[in-house]
């Protein structure tokens, strides 16, 4: 079992954590940590992949991925935050109206 | 009743996990840094990520300024007009403005350099973007003037230079026949820099308009 099995099996450990946060938690917010927790697990699994060999110079374009995906999460949250703002602005909540029918 | 519910969704996500390390873990990929290796020197940069990010794979960072364009494009829509609303009155302490007027010209040398050293090393457009980006929400919440100067025109030229960039790009190397976003080897390095100038100007403009727009009146 070599390092990049450890770093592998933590960030699918993460995925899943966030994976369960954001299904099962009812407040907007915590949900949209919960999708960057998701999303920063996945680079963790790039950045492991990308050292996996020991080589002189690692892997680039996991790199290059998770550059990348860094900048489509930050887009994303953005979006989701002034979403949420948006909605706390009109009808004064933060969870949205199923779950609310649901809660005990 | 709802601590079964609770165990439910445990088991099902840590079943999810069970599959994913199961059918991951034992994956023996090659990967790509051999090809990079091989064909750094024409790519005009000295460094394997920039040249994956600029040149190898130009497309998809095209895109990506996309989805940065079309996340602002997204908040517009929930505000009345497409101006960058001016920033609501706050008690800024002496110190708080001081520190960040003489801040904010030290970071955007840095994130200049940053853009340059992307060449030969770790750095490049995205990183200067964001040290800029951060740079204009300071200015903002110390009271400066900020990303709320730029109004029509303006603000549309900054917003979509990065995009626009890359399709004039596009446009030429698949017009004189070379195929899409395909650099001619000579001008490779004027190109790559003159792009991630264009890149890291929009994406400033951009992250400090996404901050902007989802400030609360």
């Amino acid at each position: 079992m070599e390092l990049f099995h450890l770093y592998a099996f933590c960030s699918m450990l993460l995925f899943g954590i966030a994976l369960h946060g954001f299904l099962f938690q009812p407040h907007l917010v915590r949900k949209v940590l919960a999708l960057n927790v998701m999303g920063t697990s996945i680079f963790l699994f790039l950045i492991a992949v990308a050292h996996r060999d020991r080589t002189p110079s690692p892997d680039p374009v996991p790199h290059a991925l998770v550059l990348t995906g860094i900048v489509v999460a930050v887009s994303l949250t953005a979006f989701a935050l002034g979403l949420i703002l948006k909605l706390h602005k009109e009808t004064g909540r933060t969870t949205l109206p199923s779950v609310r029918r649901e809660a005990p | 009743m709802s601590a079964w519910v609770d165990a439910g969704r445990l088991l099902l996500v840590a079943g999810l996990v069970a599959v994913l390390a199961a059918t991951v873990l034992p994956l023996e990929p090659a990967g790509l840094a051999a090809p990079v290796a091989e064909e750094l020197e024409a790519s005009g940069v000295a460094h394997g990520v920039t040249a994956v990010l600029l040149n190898f794979r130009a497309y998809d960072t095209w895109l990506e300024v996309g989805v940065l364009f079309v996340a602002l494009v997204g908040l517009f829509a929930l505000r009345p007009t497409g101006v960058l609303p001016h920033a609501p009155p706050r008690a800024v302490s002496v110190l708080f403005k001081a520190a960040v007027g003489v801040l904010a010209p030290v970071a955007g040398i840095a994130a200049a350099y940053m853009l340059w050293r992307g060449t030969h090393a770790p750095g490049g457009a995205f990183q200067a973007g964001a040290v800029l980006g951060a740079t204009f929400v300071l200015l903002r919440l110390a009271g400066w003037r900020s990303v709320g100067v730029l109004v029509g025109w303006r603000l549309r030229a900054c917003l979509l230079a990065g995009f626009a960039a890359f399709l004039l790009f596009a446009l030429v190397s698949t017009s004189a026949g070379a195929g899409l976003l395909a650099y001619p080897p000579a001008l490779a390095g004027v190109l790559v820099v003159a792009l991630e100038v264009a890149v890291a100007a929009t994406t400033a403009v951009t992250l400090a308009a996404l901050y902007v727009s989802g400030e609360v009146e």
